[in-house]
């Protein structure tokens, strides 16, 4: 069988038949270090009959069977309280099996009432009870035309505490996840010579994994996993410049609460004509800064960027990154006191089927433009008092926790608009008496 | 037959252990060539005891995994078996979690490691260290280690190799660890030594054609620049066999004064290997190059500005002095040139004892000294390498410390330092140290 290595040890224990840790090279029981929380059963039951059932073990899974309909409140006040010392439990357990922690990935929906709500909650837990452990919370947030008519209470509600507890935010809208499913799917189908795509080489297939693309979301899900890998690629693998992962907080976060990043990816699949030159690498830096390869919908260009991070896989050079640098740092925007904001990785081993890729991470202002909206559709919902009972009525959940709310996404929003605001000349130096 | 004197050297963070590996490379290679016996031997006893007297440390266990791999794969040399102290996770870019955290956690251990190379050696000629100011560990770590080492050994020389990374960023908060580290570095090293990426780029792209530059190839033009000036040379002081005192020399030739520290290098002839067989090189020729790139603080030999000159000889008087000056016009405390190759005896240096190339206030017999050896280095028939205490790095020194300032004025990132232990006070602490520096430098 395989060899249990570095890199796999990082999101997998390998385990023999009593459960306890491997020891020697060889796989044994890969089990994923994860913890599995959702009240109801339905999504857990089918990962339990599913093809990957044997990485998680059942005391991963913590559920319950009427779910939080779709209301914040519930599943933080009240799930939370019911759950909390059985989840850390569960997280200490994991943690424990750990030589060294880095960091914490929580993976989540804003628009519901699980995710959010009780998310939330596990991301508190998270920070009180494991402090100098990173907090990298991937959140999908949910688009105008989403079908949960509260869930710009449970983004708001939510938002407040990923700004005042997450190290790190990576959002994701599920229009832009469609968009490039689409866009995928339309090279596929458009059959034209030469623009054949490899098969089961996009980012939506699920390359290399176990499991054949077939469910709806499943392949947009695929594009946030591959989001995950590459940006662990360089902690799980070796390259001449390493990235970890607490180097992503540090780099790209310059004022605590601004840390909500735009995420893009390239390249979206691989042409499996032979003939077609490989895409020239300037290319993927190029895409990499389009808006048809960002996870979330946001303009980027058209507002600041605060710091930007390229991670780059596979047969990558130096001085491939520095040409694109120099190439696209004119069309890009910086604040003054960072213009050359740049932190770059080079990790040697590219992602399955590819020769190699990029990811870029912007802390950009553009992000405001999103939590303007969610926060429009907030005030529409809460001028008219609409379905607030639903949620006051939970105990533990007051009217003063909406204001808060509401106060916290605005003074987000304020300040990176302050960010934007005609610069200081440079503040002048220090001067030494001669 | 004088017992020489051991380097002990210490590799720290990623860009310290690359950087390390490649010297130990290419010492092993150039000793390991032709018709040099002697040569060899010193260097053996210099660097390697049965296995290098390397030291290395790292917050994260990958760099040194494969530098220790590939140096046992050569099969000429290798890294002593516990030589090297690593943990699982890195510092984070950060220098406080560096200095704070990481450095005294594990002070003792590496201490352990210094101490025990130390001990092999009959004698210490001095601590080389190598390590990046950008990042957390060689930056932060480093600066609190040399911190202990100066401590533990008030008497040895402790020489601090420093790579200046990209103007145009690899880590974003790279100016602020750049100006921590200097800061401190600058009270506790006895010199360092600067390497500027961009430099040593452009050195790849247009001397050496090397189409596809990566990190490796940057790190052997750095490598080679380094073992130019550490291999075995004759000196003033020991003109007839090889010196036993490398770094005590460098010290004293170049660092007279201890408000002035920074040395840079420059290396000339640097090609590829293709070219080289074909190129012929005589030592008025390259002298006469080097000479001005001295001058003109041209960091490689292209794009020399032949137009910039040292000022006329005659003058009376402080001011006129000033004003003769090309404004260009790079001003020297002391130079340290060291010839390799062939027909190394007949080289002429007068060009550089010129006394209008430096200060005034300092006697010129004391500000330039030449090491030669006559062994060919490293496959360059003849090969000049220039150590220079002047104001070629004024420039980007400058750079680092404005765009730091500018960053602070805005207090970005500054709450990942405090949250190790770094306050705006100790920033502020350092941002005069530094201006400090400029300011000296600035009014030679």
């Amino acid at each position: 069988m395989g060899v249990y290595d570095e890199a796999l040890s990082s999101f997998f224990r390998n385990v023999d038949q009593r459960g306890a840790d491997s020891t020697g090279g060889k796989i044994t029981a890969l089990k994923a270090r994860a913890v599995l929380v959702d009240m109801e059963e339905g999504v857990l039951g089918e990962i339990l009959q599913g093809p990957l059932r044997s990485l998680f073990s059942s005391t991963q899974l913590i559920s319950d069977v009427s779910g939080s309909g779709n209301n914040w409140a519930v599943g933080h006040h009240t799930y939370g309280l019911a759950y909390r010392e059985q989840i850390v439990d569960q997280v200490r357990k994991a943690a424990e099996h750990c030589d060294c922690l880095q960091c914490f990935f929580l993976i989540h929906s804003m628009g519901g009432g699980t995710g959010s709500g009780l998310g939330t909650f596990v991301l508190k837990l998270l920070e009180d009870e494991f402090p100098e452990v990173y907090r990298i919370v991937t959140s999908v947030y949910p688009t105008a035309e989403d079908d949960v008519i509260t869930s710009p209470y449970n983004s708001v509600l939510a938002m407040k505490e990923l700004t005042e507890h997450a190290d790190c935010v990576l959002p994701v809208d599920n229009q832009s996840l469609v968009d490039i499913v689409g866009k995928i799917q339309h090279m596929s189908n458009t059959g034209k010579p030469g623009c054949t795509i490899k098969k089961d080489c996009t980012i939506i297939s699920g390359q290399g994994g176990v499991v054949k693309v077939e469910k709806p979301f499943d392949a947009m899900n695929n594009i946030v996993a591959n989001l995950l890998l590459n940006i662990t690629s360089s902690a799980r693998f070796e390259g001449s410049l390493n990235m970890d992962l607490n180097e992503i907080a540090m780099n790209l976060v310059p004022f605590p609460r601004l840390h909500y990043l735009v995420s893009s990816l390239t390249p979206l699949y691989t042409l499996a004509d032979v003939n077609v030159p490989p895409r020239r690498l300037d290319q993927m830096f190029s895409d990499a800064f389009s808006k048809e390869h960002q996870l979330i919908r946001a303009d980027p260009k058209h507002n600041l960027y605060l710091a930007c991070a390229l991670m780059l896989r596979g047969d990558v050079q130096l001085s491939d990154l520095r040409r694109n640098i120099e190439r696209l740092k004119p069309t890009l925007p910086f604040v003054p006191w960072n213009q050359e904001g740049w932190k770059t990785s080079l990790c040697s081993v590219p992602p399955v089927c590819h020769s190699h890729s990029l990811l870029a991470l912007a802390n950009n202002t553009c992000v405001k433009s999103t939590f303007f909206d969610l926060r429009e559709r907030f005030v529409k919902l809460y001028r008219r008092k609409a379905h607030l009972h639903h949620y006051l009525a939970v105990d533990g959940m007051e009217l003063a926790g909406f204001s808060e709310a509401l106060s916290s996404i605005s003074a987000l929003i304020e300040e990176y608009t302050h960010l934007e605001s005609p610069l200081m000349p440079n503040a002048p130096r220090l001067t030494i008496a001669t | 037959m004088s017992i020489d004197m051991s380097v002990v050297s210490l590799q720290l963070g990623q860009c310290g252990n690359q950087i390390g590996h490649e010297l130990f490379s290419v010492i092993s290679d150039d000793s390991n060539g032709p018709n040099r016996k002697k040569y060899k031997q010193c260097s053996d006893d210099r660097f390697f005891y049965e296995t290098s007297a390397g030291v290395l440390v790292d917050m994260e266990p990958k760099v040194i995994s494969q530098a220790i791999a590939k140096a046992s794969k050569s099969g000429r040399w290798r890294y002593g078996d516990k030589a090297h102290f690593s943990q699982k996770q890195g510092s984070g870019n950060n220098w406080a979690n560096g200095f704070c955290v990481h450095g005294p956690r594990h002070e003792e251990a590496v201490e352990d490691l210094v101490r025990k190379e130390i001990e092999r050696c009959d004698r210490l000629a001095g601590i080389f260290t190598m390590m990046s100011v950008a990042g957390g560990t060689g930056s932060g770590v480093g600066t609190y280690i040399t911190q202990r080492l100066r401590d533990l050994y008030p008497n040895s020389f402790i020489l601090n190799q420093v790579t200046w990374p990209y103007g145009a960023g690899e880590v974003i908060v790279q100016n602020y660890n750049s100006v921590l580290t200097l800061s401190h570095l600058y009270q506790l090293s006895d010199a360092i030594l600067v390497h500027e990426n961009d430099t040593v780029h452009k050195i790849c792209s247009r001397l050496m054609n090397i189409k596809h530059i990566s990190i490796s190839d940057v790190n052997k033009v750095i490598a080679h620049q380094l073992a130019s000036v550490l291999q075995p040379a004759y000196t003033a002081d020991s003109p007839c066999h090889y010196s036993t005192n490398p770094i005590g020399e460098l010290m004293s030739s170049l660092v007279s004064h201890p408000e002035y520290k920074l040395l840079s290098l420059c290396n000339i002839p640097q090609m590829s290997s293709t070219s080289l067989a074909y190129s012929v090189f005589n030592w008025p020729g390259l002298l006469k190059h080097l000479r001005q790139m001295l001058i003109a603080s041209a960091r490689m030999e292209e794009g020399i500005d032949w137009t910039v000159s040292a000022p006329s000889a005659v003058t009376s008087g402080g001011e006129s002095a000033t004003n003769s000056r090309h404004k260009n016009f790079n001003i020297s405390l002391a130079n340290l040139l060291i010839l390799r190759g062939k027909d190394v005896s007949t080289a002429v240096t007068d060009g550089f004892k010129d006394p209008t190339l430096y200060v005034p206030w300092l006697k010129t017999e004391n500000s330039f000294s030449t090491w030669t050896c006559p062994v060919a280095f490293n496959g360059y028939e003849k090969s000049a390498t220039l150590v220079s205490n002047s104001q070629s790095l004024l420039k980007p020194l400058d750079n680092i410390v404005r765009k730091a300032w500018n960053m602070f004025a805005s207090r970005a990132y500054v709450h990942q330092y405090t949250k190790f232990g770094i306050s705006e006070e100790d920033f502020l602490d350092s941002f005069t140290a530094l201006e400090q520096i400029i300011s000296s430098y600035t009014h030679l």
